[in-house]
């Protein structure tokens, strides 16, 4: 069943620069709804360094990037904007004209379609995807025999899995599957893991107790008639190899960051990134505005502050799509007592 | 000032003039070689990876465990580096490596 919502606008991104955007639509009585590829906000500032000091945020001499994130959340909270979170945008038309812009935008995972007065690009480098490790011809067996993901445990029941990896959900994905499947084998580049300490211990022992195996080393190459995978030939450090025999392989090297589906958009790019007037922050689509680390124009510097003055002047421009009509009065947030109400403050 | 010698994904190697205190992650990034540097250097996305040359293994300062843990997330050989976690001074003057594959 597909849900269709209308709204003012339409962000795409939950990192920094998208949450904060929601403050400064919001002191313009404008509404959105926030979607986001990943199973949380914040972005790069959650996801890739959550515990990263941050020195060149105005007004904070350090904060960590999910700090910025937890403050940006507390902030925008007086205007309860709506998160779409483990969805991607797939598709974005223009249904309107350029006058009254009128967009629908359409995410993958459960089918949300929004139908909204302006869309604001705020995704940074593209949307998280899962690394996919430079092996020749891997694309030939993704799908049948190599998984980036567990969708259903269900599906490597009685298979013979190879897990890669050796972070969090590479240990998680060992512990986890060892008991339903066929063979478990976990492959690793060295003896060192940066999982959680209690999930690695748990996987020494099942090793011990040789309910499953540890190697150390590189798949060099894939075997099997693609999609049919059959195993996988291992290169240990000293130049040896060996293959191990497997249904799946589950690599776990983590995410990257890719354009993706924003490229079909019928926008002008630039080395994968928008062009963007400085005034508005709009794009070559009247209605569609691109803010933070995905926008470029003359001078543009890639640091988070420079992604806030853009939302609050694509908030100026998206005001006159959602209320043409409305005269745009500027106020301030420390005298205005409207304002203030907005933001749950007001004596 | 000094150069570094770095081959691409196609097997051109290209001179680079280098400049002191900049990652060398930074100066191929500058020159306009395909390097992504995802995270600006901040050793959490393991984008920059490259291989050293064998003979340069020595002169740099070992990886760090934070550096080893983003290794665990490509595909590395034994010279496997992050080039940003590479500070170019007058010692890396010549300094020889090559951009690791990255996945589709």
């Amino acid at each position: 069943m597909t849900d269709k919502i209308e709204t003012d606008v339409v962000i795409i991104g939950a990192g920094p620069v998208g949450l904060f955007a929601v403050f400064e639509l919001g002191l313009l009585d404008i509404k959105c709804h926030l979607i986001d590829i990943l199973p949380k906000v914040g972005g790069q500032c959650a996801e890739l360094y959550p515990e990263k000091p941050i020195y060149d945020i105005p007004g904070f001499p350090m904060v960590t990037g999910q700090g910025l994130v937890d403050n940006l959340m507390a902030q925008i909270e007086p205007f309860h904007p709506s998160f779409h979170l483990n969805e991607m945008v797939e598709s974005l038309e223009a249904i309107g004209t350029p006058e009254a812009p009128l967009f629908r935008v359409k995410t993958s995972e459960n089918g949300t379609t929004f139908i909204c007065k302006a869309v604001i690009i705020a995704a940074g480098g593209g949307s998280f995807q899962p690394k996919k490790p430079p092996i020749e011809n891997i694309e030939a067996y993704e799908g049948t025999g190599v998984f980036y993901a567990v969708r259903r445990m269900e599906m490597f029941r009685d298979k013979r899995v190879l897990i890669v990896g050796g972070g969090d959900s590479a240990l998680d994905w060992t512990v986890s599957l060892q008991p339903i499947a066929k063979r478990l084998t976990l492959l690793h580049r060295r003896d060192a893991f940066r999982a959680a300490p209690h999930t690695v211990e748990k996987m020494r022992s099942l090793v011990a107790s040789g309910d499953m195996d540890l190697h150390l080393g590189q798949i060099t190459h894939l075997t099997g008639d693609a999609p049919v995978l059959e195993g996988a030939v291992i290169r240990q450090d000293d130049g040896s190899t060996f293959k191990v025999d497997c249904d799946v392989i589950l690599p776990f090297f983590g995410l990257t960051m890719k354009l993706g589906p924003i490229a079909d958009w019928g926008l002008n790019l630039h080395e994968n990134l928008i062009p963007v007037d400085t005034e508005k922050f709009e794009t070559n689509v009247p209605g569609i505005f691109a803010i933070g680390d995905i926008n470029t124009y003359p001078g543009k510097l890639k640091l988070i502050l420079s992604g806030f003055h853009e939302g609050a002047l694509a908030a100026q421009k998206v005001h006159r799509y959602v209320y043409p009509e409305k005269k745009l009065l500027f106020q301030y947030t420390t005298s205005s007592t409207s304002l203030q109400k907005k933001l749950g403050v007001a004596a | 000032m000094g150069v570094i010698h770095v081959t691409d994904r196609e097997g051109q190697r290209h001179t680079l003039e280098a400049i002191e205190g900049w990652r060398v992650m930074e100066i191929i990034r500058d020159w306009g070689l395909p390097i992504e540097g995802l995270c600006g250097g901040a050793c959490e996305c393991a984008t920059c990876h490259v291989f050293v040359d064998e003979g340069w293994l020595s002169k740099l300062y070992p990886a760090t465990e934070e550096e080893e843990d983003q290794l665990d997330t490509v595909m590395t050989r034994a010279n496997s580096r992050l080039s940003c976690q590479i500070l170019w001074t007058p010692d890396l003057d010549g300094l020889e490596l090559t951009l690791a594959p990255t996945g589709s």
